[in-house]
């Protein structure tokens, strides 16, 4: 069984349109949309600002937390009820893993950045779509950062190797799929979040890593030009 | 708390004017209404006021009537206070004001019979189409009352009944069928400051807040729903001047649907 063509007509190196936006939000002290395929993320940011409860104060470092939310209506399925899901828990404990590395929080002892992630519609490649709003969003808050993140999905349908996969791919009936969420820094090509269900051999894996790497430069162009885009007004 | 703030902007009102120039009786610019905006919604609409930005989207569920009305289908409102939207705002069940929110703009959806829910009925007494409407704001900068309301008719205007086949239904089949809306429920939040009468108050006003009043009314101006808030109390003068404002500002907002 063999995949020969995406069912979009995209190459298998090649990614769904991307959109980005930084400074959306006005009332965030930093904020960023990006958008792949139909997949839709915004991102806030909001501190550094006091941590409440007070427990959780690092006195040495700031800290930071994430808060990944699928809107009720972003599925193309049935409603998605509101307040989180262990799946949502976990989304936002790996984005806050894969956006740590970047800051450095050490300036400001007992505060907290709080990243809240939104979607208001989603079809596959959520996660990775809201760090890379996510990095925007902290960028464009004016805190310290060593790179931004950028992130993607890569894996496999049947015998064929891809980059992003969209949910009929991630879904793909009867044959060996494989979904890998990786980000990276761009800079330093280190990769901060990586998970992966479905069958893969680590030639395989190895491989997409590549794949991955080209795709995500190209999203870190993106997200580069929409943060000079607010900053040095560069029109394109 | 804002005492200060509120004297301020007490001393522009006497003077006619507000923090950002507008007249009294005058929303922000501009007002922006997008259909359509979710595509994995039934139905959607972004509203944005001056710098409020909010999203509802429509789910259509199948579900079992209540046993008092076998025949009719009914809505379901829902709204978060979504952190992102507003540094006040936290994570966690809805609280008070989101479900205030709620039920305002349910009220006027409701009560006009905008909907008519006899036409949601599918098999009476067994399965009804429950309408689903949530609000999601993205910037809150004041007024999340008015731009929920009218965003919320917008995405139910814009909604198309998914495909039903026996039990289950194919969300990935919208049909043409559309929700049809028998009346444009708008509602008008009237802010009472000190003595004077203001609308679309941005985060500012909101805190100098002594009283409001949502008025929704319907195009001929009768009224559908109404919500008192604020800690201070209303004469029935000023119920008098706020309906005046409400029921002659829903004329200027219906234009944008």
């Amino acid at each position: 069984m063999t995949y020969k063509q995406r069912i979009d007509g995209r190459g298998f190196d090649e990614t769904r349109p991307m959109e980005a936006k930084v400074g959306v939000i006005p009332r965030a002290d930093g904020s960023a949309m990006f958008k792949i395929g139909n997949t839709w993320a915004y991102a806030a940011v909001y501190g550094p600002r006091n941590l409440h409860p007070k427990f959780l104060q690092d006195p040495r470092k700031g800290i930071l937390r994430c808060n990944y939310n699928m809107m009720p209506f972003s599925s193309s399925g049935e409603r998605v009820r509101p307040g989180g899901s262990r799946r949502s828990k976990e989304i936002s404990l790996v984005t806050e893993k894969a956006l740590l590395p970047v800051l450095n929080l050490d300036e400001y002892p007992n505060s907290v950045v709080d990243v809240f992630i939104e979607l208001p519609q989603t079809e596959a490649g959520s996660r990775c779509a809201g760090i890379c709003a996510a990095s925007m969003a902290l960028a464009d808050a004016g805190l310290e950062m060593k790179d931004l993140v950028s992130a993607v999905s890569v894996g496999r349908v049947a015998d064929k190797l891809l980059v992003d996969l969209d949910y009929s791919e991630e879904s793909y009936p009867d044959v060996p799929v494989a979904d890998i969420p990786i980000a990276i820094m761009p800079n330093s090509g280190k990769i901060t979040l990586l998970q992966m269900d479905g069958e893969v051999k680590k030639e395989e894996l190895m491989k997409l890593m590549e794949m991955g790497k080209k795709a995500l430069m190209e999203i870190y162009e993106v997200q580069k030009k929409a943060l000079k885009e607010k900053y040095h007004g560069v029109e394109e | 708390m804002h005492r200060e703030l509120r004297n301020h902007i007490i001393g522009l009102l006497s003077a006619n004017t507000r923090l950002d120039g507008r007249k009294l009786t005058e929303y922000r610019k501009p007002i922006e209404l997008e259909q359509g905006v979710v595509k994995t919604a039934e139905g959607s609409a972004r509203v944005k006021i001056g710098e409020t930005d909010v999203i509802v989207g429509v789910k259509l569920e199948v579900g079992e009537p209540y046993p008092d009305t076998p025949n009719e289908g009914t809505i379901i409102v829902g709204a978060e206070l979504l952190p992102l939207s507003n540094p006040e705002f936290e994570l966690g069940p809805p609280g008070i004001q989101a479900i205030e929110l709620a039920r305002v703009v349910d009220r006027g959806i409701r009560e006009s019979k905008a909907i008519d829910f006899k036409k949601l009925c599918i098999a009476p007494g067994e399965k009804i189409w429950m309408v689903i409407i949530d609000i999601c704001p993205i910037n809150d900068a004041g007024n999340l009352f008015d731009a929920s309301s009218l965003a919320a008719l917008a995405a139910l205007k814009n909604t198309k009944f998914p495909e039903l086949e026996g039990e289950k239904v194919d969300y990935k089949v919208k049909t043409d069928k559309g929700l049809e809306l028998e009346k444009t429920p708008i509602a008008v939040t009237v802010i009472k400051i000190g003595d004077k009468f203001i609308v679309d108050p941005d985060t500012e006003e909101e805190k100098a807040v002594d009283a409001r009043l949502t008025v929704s009314s319907i195009e001929d101006g009768t009224l559908c729903a109404m919500q008192k808030g604020g800690d201070y109390p209303l004469t029935i003068e000023d119920i008098d001047k706020m309906l005046e404002i409400g029921i002659e500002k829903a004329k200027e907002l219906r234009e944008y649907l």
